[in-house]
C-alpha cells in the first residue's frame, strides 16, 4: 500500500513555491537486517509534476534520497487555483499520482 | 509481481521505441551530438550506479563540468543525521536543462536529477543521505551541452546508509 503525498504550492509574485512530502520507504540496499542478511533496495526512481496535466518536471531519483522524500521546487507562471499533480514509480514498479491546488 | 530488472527491461526497450519513433518522424532530425541531446526521460542505471562523479558524467554522456559560481549548493557544515540531509541546489545560468545532485562518497553517487522546463526554476531542495564526510556536488547541465558544478563539504556525524 501507498500513502498519499502532501503538496502545498504557495504563490507570492510570478513564483509559486511547492513543497512535497512522498511517503515511501526509499530502503538504500546497504543495510543489513538482525540476521545479517542486506535488505534489497526499493526506492523511487522517477517523479514527475505536472500542472493543470501539463508535464512541467521529471525526476530521476537513486536510492540516497532520504526516508519519506521531503522536496522543494518553484513554478513560474502558476496561478491559484491551479492543479498541481506529483506522480511517482518506484524501483518495484509501483505507482501512485496525488493532486493538490497552488493557493 | 514483475521483477525489477525485467520492468527496467520493459521501459529501457519501451524508451527505444520511443526514439526510433521520433528520429523516423524526424524530430529529433539534428539531435545527432551530445550538445543537443533530449534529457533522457527513462531512469539511467549506469549513471545510478556510478561509483565516481566521472564515471557518472560518463553515463550521462556529458564531459566533465566546470567550476563556476553561477552553480550553487547549499548545505549544512555538519550534518548530525546523515540519513536526511537537507540540500538545496540552483544555477543563475541560462539554459539550464538538468539539475545534479551528486554525493562523491556515497555507495553510488549520483543522488538525483531534475529535467528542468521552461514552467520550473533550476531550484531544488531535498533530503538525502549522506554515508560519511564527503563532498557534496550540484551539477547544472545546460542546453548547449556544457556542464557546471558547485561543491560543498558536508561532515556526517552519523552514517546515513547504515542508519
Amino acid at each position: 500500500m501507498t500513502q498519499p503525498t502532501r503538496i502545498r504550492a504557495q504563490t507570492s509574485g510570478d513564483r509559486t513555491v511547492v513543497r512535497m512530502l512522498l511517503s515511501h520507504e526509499m530502503e538504500s540496499g546497504q543495510r543489513k537486517d538482525a540476521a545479517g542478511q542486506t535488505i534489497p533496495a526499493w526506492f523511487i526512481r522517477e517523479v514527475s509534476v505536472l500542472l493543470n496535466g501539463k508535464p512541467v518536471l521529471a525526476a530521476q531519483w537513486g536510492p540516497a534520497v532520504a526516508k519519506n522524500p521531503l522536496v522543494q521546487l518553484s513554478l513560474k507562471g502558476a496561478k491559484p487555483g491551479d492543479r498541481i499533480t506529483v506522480a511517482w514509480v518506484d524501483s518495484r514498479g509501483e505507482r501512485r499520482s496525488d493532486e493538490g491546488v497552488v493557493t | 509481481m514483475q521483477a525489477p530488472e525485467a520492468s527496467r527491461r520493459a521501459a529501457l526497450a519501451r524508451a527505444a521505441k520511443v526514439a526510433a519513433l521520433l528520429a523516423g518522424a524526424g524530430v529529433l532530425g539534428g539531435a545527432s551530438s551530445a550538445a543537443s541531446a533530449q534529457p533522457e526521460s527513462a531512469w539511467n542505471a549506469r549513471a545510478f550506479e556510478a561509483k565516481t562523479v566521472a564515471e557518472a558524467m560518463r553515463a550521462l554522456g556529458q564531459a566533465m563540468p566546470i567550476e563556476s559560481r553561477e552553480v550553487t549548493i547549499v548545505a549544512p557544515e555538519i550534518a548530525e543525521n546523515g540519513a536526511a540531509v537537507p540540500i538545496a541546489i540552483g544555477s543563475s545560468l541560462a539554459g539550464v536543462r538538468r539539475m545534479l545532485l551528486l554525493v562523491e562518497k556515497n555507495p553510488a553517487v549520483l543522488s538525483a536529477a531534475f529535467d528542468v522546463s521552461d514552467a520550473v526554476s533550476p531550484e531544488f531542495a531535498i533530503r538525502v543521505k549522506v554515508n560519511q564526510s564527503s563532498d557534496v556536488y550540484a551539477v547544472a547541465l545546460l542546453n548547449d551541452g556544457r556542464a557546471f558544478f558547485a561543491k560543498k563539504d558536508v561532515r556526517v556525524t552519523l552514517g546515513g546508509c547504515a542508519a
